[in-house]
């Protein structure tokens, strides 16, 4: 500390310092950083592939103004300091219309390449969009609780708690609900990005992989307790592994039923991965209708009315 | 000579605070009115959701609540009357006046209550739903309001009997009945978008 | 019947975890040390009368300073907190705090460190300088100050209740998003502490607004229009306006909140046809502009300090004004950005990302602004300008993260991880904690008659720089490895613990530096005589409050100035003036009408928080009371007379000569270093110990 501040004078030294500190830290940084996930920068589909393009479009075009509008001030907070006799100082200000007009159309310029840039993007990204391609997209129910996944089937007339099971190359819709449970984000980072799961509403996320593997999934969004440890993984598999796994998952003896579903629907933390190979019709429906608002829900007080 | 001058110097002194306050308390009164305003937004958001039950149209009564209008428009009337004689020094009018503001206040006050206790008693309460819950928060909130600017009449009035019109009072009276048309301000909106609205 | 007088109130809500029982008793060890050094010095009618009812915006500034200089340190002891528990719970490992403390600290950390640490600066530093700024002798309503002072300070109280008396604090984050702030999923008294320590101090901050935008606004001394207003001013006037307008969307959500809790009404339920959606949004329009209510005046601070230490009147004044009023309309309507996750189509999340791009715009230009300031500049180095170049590099940073952020897609993947949480941290330590810092820093010779020790000062700066780089930079990269915020706990598989161990030290750097900022205020005492101002313009400043004594005569201004130019005191400087005729001037009485208030609105909120219905019911009938007696006292003020106002000033000229033939010789030329310091508490400790002299005490 002691040699920083001996050194004030000149800031070449201090500039050497501070350049030598931030390529250590940032070799340190690389050296932890190795053989790790990095999810947003390890994208394992289309969607989380477009949303990386999209935030390193983003990042160069900011770069390109704020590095320079940096360099400018720390070059002209050098170059006018006190003791530099060689400069010429000035105590008055001119008012000069050009820089007012630059200073704001470049920024003002900027903003509008980027705009446009974004306003494409979100409507191409838009994650309620169905994704093209060249098979026929997979249906996923999500019901979010207290603190676990649940994931229903509808083609397949399975359902799964914290694992989730998608072929390759094929588009998943991961249609988000909550039952008795505050807002949750169902978030892939590998996959792309989050959407929130509310009860009484239907959130339809649209993902899709192409290359196999584990991929973590988890609630973005805290929720209560168990919050860190509603965890699950989504796993990406050619089509014939898919296709096997639901028959294994077909040969469970567990089946969600009514009694079944609302023993999950208990808070618990921590849950392990449970695997159902049928579920009661029209769950999925009933957890939506539940906060609806229907006649057959409303408060008691109705009912002694009518 | 000094004495005048000093005189002068504190009038002006007294003219600018009054100026500063009558000021500030329009600023508060929009704070105010932002505040109804998020009331206003939240009824609107939540007065479809009856879970089945009735809606405005079977549980208002457009009569009690066009009552209830009239006899708030009046006591702005009364209250505009109240402020013009407060200003002309006549201690006796102003008592008068603001004395029939207050009970016209009163009257609508128990109006509104009459209106809450029936709905209460046919079982529909804040808690039934959620359309329930904005309408009693949305006009409760505006009875409050109501009922605190009926505690400062009668307050100010207590002491403009045992003090007289002084200035000091004047203004006091003078916030107050901004207060008071700003309060029926906001009650018209709320006859036309929670009463009116329920009928077309 | 004890239901009736005690609510729900009963010996489980004593603090019985370590953490808050330990609370509890070195908070009444302090109470209790403190109140007997002000038994022993005597001090107590001095402490009502001289501080605790003043109605002084100085002294209420001061006040403002010393509560939240205090809550800085109760937030940052939050954060090592959160950082040890996050570096030690990984894998196997589950830390030391429970899931449910763990959430209690972080919404702790969030509420005091926005609301009681970066509002109460922003609050004293307004309170101190807007009024010397704008040649005004004080507030436009004294009494609304020190009501919405000791309001805040019931604030601070209640958001503290749930170690210093009992109970929980909110797990529910910050903001306590519906449906998980709900009776359902919170039923303890943690959201309710929330509620009304927001609320109560919350509507001091809607009053505390109104009284500065009339002070602002009809109380500049004659001929300062609008566009002669100094900086800061005009940063305060916006941030104020943006007040007014969304603290009472504050309120009025709040009180939904409570109306769910309590009556069971349906606002943000997830049954019975509530809309926790609309929560989010309620909340947001008041939350984003929040964030900006902070940063402007903060802007305003660094404008003064480029300014006054280029030694140039600020470039673009016009460019400068419009940039913040830009920023503060523009604040009003980018809400929606941070819930692009919620589901919303992509015309709406689109608008609201091009909103927050706009928004970048005039904060470029302020950027620029400064940089045009500095050229051609004389420009000195003294710790103030480090604080703004320290912020230029964080706010860069920082922005640099929102606007990626703004862009809807590539929000859906950056939204809620670490990387949202170091971005908001960029902005609001770089961006506002360093403005305030630098504040004070700038102003503190006004303050106190002392300019700060440069040297530790300067250590503080670099501590703060390295410690923030060190935690927040693997922030960021925590987020692009997919960590979410708010975790309590990981599976060692991530491998992120390096990285949280690597904050955790960042975190204790940041904790040096804020002892460092102590022994700076320490060391500057010590050297009282070297570093005194005697001249009340240390820096050679540009504006008015450099015009007054350092520190000021409770009337500010002898004589009320007449502004023909911005940099009023610059002009001035250079134009010997004829001695001033006094005249009588009028201040305002104390008044303890805000304590007793205040009192009786924390004892609402915890009868409230408790279910006491008597207590809240008395306490409503105080409030009343009290405002009724205040409000008709007809004599709030006095008159000083003119022979008074010279008699007064005579005294302060004799005794600022006095000074200001220091001798020399028991001081060093230089500040005094940090082991200087250290040895010099050392050498008073062992006296201390070796002369019994605590016997004397």
């Amino acid at each position: 500390m002691s040699k920083i501040n001996k050194k004030k004078h000149s800031p070449g030294g201090l500039l050497l310092l501070i350049l030598l500190g931030l390529a250590s830290f940032g070799l340190l940084l690389a050296f932890l950083l190795r053989g790790k996930n990095v999810a947003l920068f390890n994208p394992k589909g289309l969607i989380a592939q477009a949303q990386l393009d999209l935030m390193l479009l983003t990042i160069i075009v900011l770069l390109v103004i704020a590095l320079p509008t940096l360099f400018l001030v720390f070059f002209i907070a050098w170059k006018y300091r006190e003791s530099n006799q060689k400069t010429i100082h000035h105590s008055g200000t001119r008012h000069s219309k050009l820089l007012d007009l630059s200073m704001w159309s470049i920024p003002t310029a900027f903003m509008l390449v980027l705009a446009v840039i974004m306003w494409s993007a979100t409507h191409r990204l838009v994650p309620q969009k169905t994704i093209a391609a060249d098979a026929k997209p997979i249906r996923i129910q999500v019901v979010s609780m207290r603190w676990k996944w649940l994931f229903i089937y509808p083609d397949y007339n399975i359902a799964t708690v914290n694992f989730v099971q998608v072929p390759l190359d094929t588009p998943v819709q991961f249609d988000l609900t909550a039952d008795e449970a505050p807002m949750s984000s169902f978030w892939i980072p590998n996959l792309g990005g989050q959407l929130y799961s509310m009860t009484g509403h239907v959130n339809r996320l649209n993902l899709i992989a192409d290359t196999p593997g584990d991929y973590p999934g988890s609630s973005a969004e805290i929720n209560g307790a168990g919050f860190s440890g509603m965890k699950f993984t989504a796993r990406a598999s050619n089509m014939d592994d898919f296709y096997r796994w639901v028959q294994e998952v077909k040969q469970s003896p567990e089946v969600l039923d009514t009694a079944t579903y609302d023993g999950v629907l208990e808070p618990s933390e921590n849950n392990s991965v449970a695997v159902y190979s049928a579920y009661t019709k029209g769950l999925y429906d009933r957890v939506l209708t539940k906060y609806a608002g229907s006649h057959t829900q409303r408060p008691a007080i109705y009912e002694a009315k009518h | 000579m000094v004495t005048n001058h000093e005189t002068a110097h504190m009038v002006d002194h007294e003219a600018e605070a009054n100026d500063r306050v009558m000021f500030g308390f329009w600023v508060y009164l929009m704070t105010d009115l932002l505040m109804f305003a998020v009331l206003f937004a939240v009824y609107a958001v939540l007065h479809g959701k009856t879970l089945g039950g009735e809606s405005g149209r079977e549980l208002f009564s457009l009569p009690l609540a066009l009552t209830g209008t009239l006899i708030l428009l009046t006591s702005s009337f009364t209250c505009g009357i109240g402020m013009i004689a407060a200003r002309g020094g006549k201690k006796n009018l102003t008592l008068l006046w603001f004395g029939v503001t207050f009970i016209l206040g009163l009257a609508f006050l128990g109006l509104e209550l009459y209106e809450f206790t029936e709905l209460i008693h046919e079982g529909h309460t804040l808690r039934s739903n959620a359309f329930l819950s904005s309408f009693f928060v949305l006009v409760g909130t505006h009875g409050l309001h109501i009922t605190s600017g009926l505690l400062w009449m009668a307050i100010t009035l207590v002491y403009v009997i045992r003090r007289g019109l002084n200035s000091h009072l004047v203004r006091k009276l003078a916030l107050l009945s901004l207060f008071w048309h700003f309060l029926d301000i906001v009650w018209i909106f709320i006859f036309t978008i929670v009463y009116l609205k329920a009928f077309v | 019947m004890k239901e009736l007088l005690l609510g729900k109130l009963d010996g489980n809500a004593l603090p019985h975890e370590w953490f808050t029982i330990a609370g509890s008793i070195s908070f009444i060890l302090l109470v209790i040390i403190t109140a007997l050094i002000i038994t022993r010095l005597k001090r107590w009618k001095w402490l009502w009368n001289d501080w605790l009812t003043s109605v002084d915006p100085k002294k209420i500034g001061i006040m403002y300073f010393f509560v939240s200089g205090f809550m800085l340190i109760r937030g940052g002891l939050d954060a090592i907190m959160l950082w040890l528990q996050q570096a030690l719970s990984s894998g196997s490992s589950q830390g030391y705090l429970s899931a449910d403390h763990y959430q209690q600290i972080f919404t702790a950390h969030g509420n005091i460190m926005v609301f009681f640490v970066a509002m109460g600066f922003i609050f004293g530093l307004i309170n101190y300088i807007v009024p010397l700024q704008i040649g005004a002798r004080d507030l436009a309503s004294p009494f609304l100050n020190t009501l919405g002072f000791w309001l805040f300070v019931a604030g601070v109280v209640m958001v503290n209740m749930f170690f210093l008396f009992g109970g929980e604090y909110a797990a529910t984050g910050w903001l306590a998003v519906a449906p998980l702030s709900g009776k359902e999923f919170s039923p303890g008294v943690g959201v309710d502490y929330w509620i009304w320590s927001l609320q109560i101090s919350g509507i001091g901050t809607t009053l505390g607004a109104i009284n500065f935008i009339m002070t602002i606004l009809k109380m500049r001394a004659p001929g300062m229009t609008l566009w002669k207003m100094p900086m800061f001013t005009w940063g305060s006037l916006c941030s104020m306006i943006m007040a007014v307008t969304v603290f009472p969307l504050l309120t009025a959500t709040l009180f939904l909140v409570f109306f769910d809790r309590y009556l069971g009404t349906h606002f943000f339920t997830t049954l019975g046809g509530g809309d926790p959606m609309m929560y989010t949004n309620l909340i947001w329009m008041w939350g984003h502009p929040e964030v900006y209510i902070l940063m402007l005046p903060a802007f305003g601070v660094f404008s003064e300090v480029v300014s006054t230490f280029s030694r140039k009147a600020i470039a673009s004044y016009t460019s400068n004004v419009l940039g913040m009023i830009g920023v503060s309309v523009l604040a009003l309507s980018v809400w929606l950005h941070h819930f692009f996750t919620m589901g919303a189509g992509a015309n709406v999340n689109a608008f609201f990302g091009v909103m927050t791009m706009i928004i970048a715009i005039p904060t470029s230009v302020l950027v620029f602004t400064w940089i045009a300031t500095m050229y051609k500049g004389r420009i000195r180095f003294d710790t103030p300008m480090l604080w703004f170049l320290g912020f230029v590099v964080i706010f860069a940073i920082g922005g640099i993260a929102g606007v990626m952020l703004a862009v809807p897609p590539v929000d859906f993947q950056l939204h809620n991880s670490l990387f949202l949480v170091a971005h908001f941290h960029s902005m609001v330590i770089g961006g506002v904690l360093f403005g305030i810092f630098c504040a004070i820093t700038y102003w503190f010779p006004k303050f106190t008659g002392l300019k700060l020790n440069e040297r530790i000062g300067r250590y503080a700066f670099w501590c703060w720089m390295i410690g923030f780089c060190m935690s927040f930079i693997p922030m960021y990269i925590l987020g692009m490895l997919g960590a979410t915020r708010r975790l309590d706990h990981y599976d060692a598989s991530t491998g992120w613990q390096p990285f949280f161990v690597l904050m955790l030290i960042g975190g204790i750097i940041i904790a040096i530096g804020v002892a460092l900022q102590l022994a700076q205020i320490l060391a500057s005492f010590i050297q009282k005589n070297r570093l005194r101002d005697t001249t009340g313009d240390p820096w050679n400043g540009r504006t008015l409050e450099w015009a007054t004594a350092s520190p000021p005569q409770f009337y500010n201004f002898t004589v009320i100035p007449h502004i023909t130019t911005r940099d009023a005191f610059w002009e001035k400087k250079h134009h010997k003036l004829p001695k001033p005729a006094y005249e009588d001037i009028h201040m305002p009485k104390n008044t303890a009408a805000g304590i007793y208030i205040s009192i009786f609105a924390f004892l609402v909120g915890f009868g409230f928080v408790w279910e006491i219905i008597w207590l809240v019911a008395v306490s409503i009938i105080g409030i009343i009371v009290v405002f009724v007696v205040r409000g008709f006292n007809e004599h709030p003020e006095y008159t000083i007379t003119a022979a008074e106002v010279q008699q007064l000033e005579e005294t302060r000229a004799r005794k600022d000569l006095a000074v200001s033939r220091p001798e020399k010789h028991d001081d060093t030329d230089e500040d005094m270093g940090l082991w200087q310091l250290i040895g010099i508490v050392f050498g008073f400790a062992k006296d201390v110990i070796r002369n019994k002299r605590w016997r004397k005490w």
